[in-house]
């Protein structure tokens, strides 16, 4: 079963956090990418620029279309990276997130897939 | 769902007649015993509990319809099993219907009754347990989850049980299935690691159903039918090497037994000092003991054991006919130092004022208090405990202040006319004196 692992946190401003930290960080991630590579259930990993970066695009206000800069909500903490996971089962998923370097210093929110893309159709 | 009953063998779907006696009272419980076990054994492989009860429903329908005419059959519990499987593989099979997850060979193999030997197949129910009391599903749903799924009660009875209307329930109720179905929550016994804490969880779940939570829900009587006690005897046969299990099985029992004492000929509510210990229920107490044993020889002591140990000492006073306040003080300092709460604290206090004097149980109170801050103030036992010791400190008029505080926050009839008839009596020696 898919699971996407969603990491939200708060977006540093520019500066705040010094080289060492990031290096760290990077570090963290690197190993933590390998795991899970290692274990054969990573499906993809995008770590997200930050939302200074972002645009909009929606039709739902009566089918016009509408780019913006700027993500759909503004919130404290803000969509980070995205893992996309094969597992058996939520407690398999979970054990992932709790590995997430991102936990440390934001949140994880586990989805299961609903359907995906996979082999030129939709999932079931 | 609804609730199941067996009579003279018989399987009876909808809700139970309410008969008495203990030959009634173990059918029950044996037909709940097999609700739990059939659920878990449907829903395990596609964590669909849903999809599951439908299929059991079915099951008990069509044995409502064909057993009378066609007699019992040898093994019903096979029956069922069976009937309940092809309704879950038709249902399947409809073309509504995608499979998302794999086939269990074992689970899913067209089965015969015949060759089908239910006690040969493991028992899920702690599964489903850990299932209800998982991290991913909202903490207050845990007991309501587990005593519909477990032991079958109905979206009504459980919703009497937590005061909340049958729909609010039965919504919170088919929410959390779903949730456990699409989050796929899976029914297995977790690695060494998480287990411990995911017990806490299914024994605090299990507690739920027999204690009332104060703190937000304010005291109401429960309503829960007499085999909801069950839960925590059925978690003791499922988890037998946990002592805390026992110990909480214990813990239930010995408060059930004192039950008959609570009350008296005209439903005023009796404290536990006062209580006639011959009311109380000797067969529960036994039972209670071997639970104790069997956590004892475990050596590894925890909350609940501490809290039925507690509860061993006051029901000693039947034999004894006194009560070992020093051995309850010493338990209550290692309760209150292991698993700290407003509830262990206040007994605590309690305690320490019959052993030290009313002073000494006044200081340990009123510093708990401070030290719990602004959410104490609801939480009625410490009011009521606060007023009895102003009481036997001979400060009237403080008393009649802390009674009313108390009498305010108490929702049980009786218990609140024992506190009006104390307060009156405060209120009249203060102003004699």
């Amino acid at each position: 079963m898919r699971y996407a692992l969603l990491m939200h946190y708060r977006e540093p401003a520019e500066g705040e956090i010094s080289e060492d930290a990031i290096a760290e960080a990077m570090e963290a991630f690197g190993a933590y990418g390998r795991a899970l590579e290692q274990a054969g259930v990573l499906l993809s990993a995008d770590v997200l620029q930050p939302t200074a970066a972002t645009t909009t695009v929606t039709r739902r206000e009566g089918g016009v279309l509408r780019v913006q800069d700027g993500p759909f909500a503004e919130t404290k903490e803000a969509l980070a990276g995205v893992f996309v996971l094969d597992v058996p089962d939520l407690d398999a998923a979970i054990g992932w997130a709790e590995k997430c370097p991102g936990a440390q210093w934001g949140v994880i929110e586990v989805r299961p897939t609903a359907t995906a893309f996979v082999d030129g159709r939709w999932t079931r | 769902m609804d609730a199941l009953t067996s009579e003279d063998g018989r399987w009876v779907a909808g809700p139970g007649p309410g008969a008495t006696g203990p030959a009634a009272h173990a059918a029950s419980l044996a037909a709940r015993d097999s609700y739990g076990r059939l659920l878990a054994l449907l829903s395990a492989s596609a964590s669909d509990l849903a999809s599951a009860e439908d299929a059991l429903a079915d099951a008990f329908e069509r044995a409502l319809r064909t057993w009378p005419a066609h007699g019992v059959p040898g093994n019903p519990d096979a029956w069922l099993l069976t009937v309940a499987r092809n309704r879950l593989r038709d249902h399947w099979k409809s073309a509504q219907t995608q499979r998302v997850f794999p086939l269990d060979a074992e689970q899913d193999a067209p089965a015969h009754i015949d060759d089908l030997d239910v006690d040969a197949i493991p028992d899920r129910r702690l599964e489903l347990m850990l299932v209800c009391a998982h991290p991913a599903i909202e903490r207050a749903v845990h007991t309501p989850l587990m005593l519909n799924t477990v032991l079958g009660f109905t979206a009504e009875q459980v919703g009497q049980a937590f005061s909340v209307p049958t729909s609010t329930m039965a919504t919170r109720l088919v929410r959390a299935k779903k949730r456990i179905k699409a989050a796929r929550i899976p029914f297995r016994i977790p690695g060494r690691g998480d287990l411990p804490a995911r017990m806490t969880a299914v024994l605090e779940a299990v507690y739920g159903a027999y204690v009332i939570d104060w703190a937000t829900t304010g005291p109401q009587a429960r309503q829960l039918p007499p085999e909801a006690l069950h839960l925590a005897e059925v978690l003791t046969r499922l988890a037998p090497d946990d002592p805390e299990a026992h110990g909480l099985a214990a813990l239930v029992q010995l408060s059930a037994a004192r039950a008959p004492a609570r009350a008296d000929a005209n439903g005023r509510f009796v404290p536990l000092a006062d209580q006639d210990p011959s009311l109380w229920d000797p067969r529960l107490i036994d039972r209670a003991h071997e639970h104790l044993r069997a956590a004892h020889a475990r050596g590894q002591l925890g909350r609940f054991q501490l809290e039925a140990a507690i509860q061993a000492v006051h029901c000693a006073r039947r034999q004894a006919g006194t009560t070992d306040w020093p051995a309850l003080l010493t338990l209550h300092r290692l309760l209150h130092a292991i698993a700290p709460s407003l509830g262990s604290g206040v007994a605590l206090a309690a305690v320490t004022a019959e052993v030290e004097g009313p002073a000494a149980g006044l200081a340990t109170l009123d510093a708990l208090l401070q030290d719990a801050g602004q959410h104490a103030r609801r939480f009625q036992p410490a009011r009521a405990t606060r007023a009895h010791l102003l009481d036997q400190l001979g400060r009237s008029e403080e008393a009649v202040a802390a009674y009313d505080s108390a009498i305010d926050l108490t929702h049980d009839t009786a218990e609140r006319q024992y506190l009006q008839h104390r307060r009156d009596r405060a209120n009249r020696c203060s102003q004699r004196c």
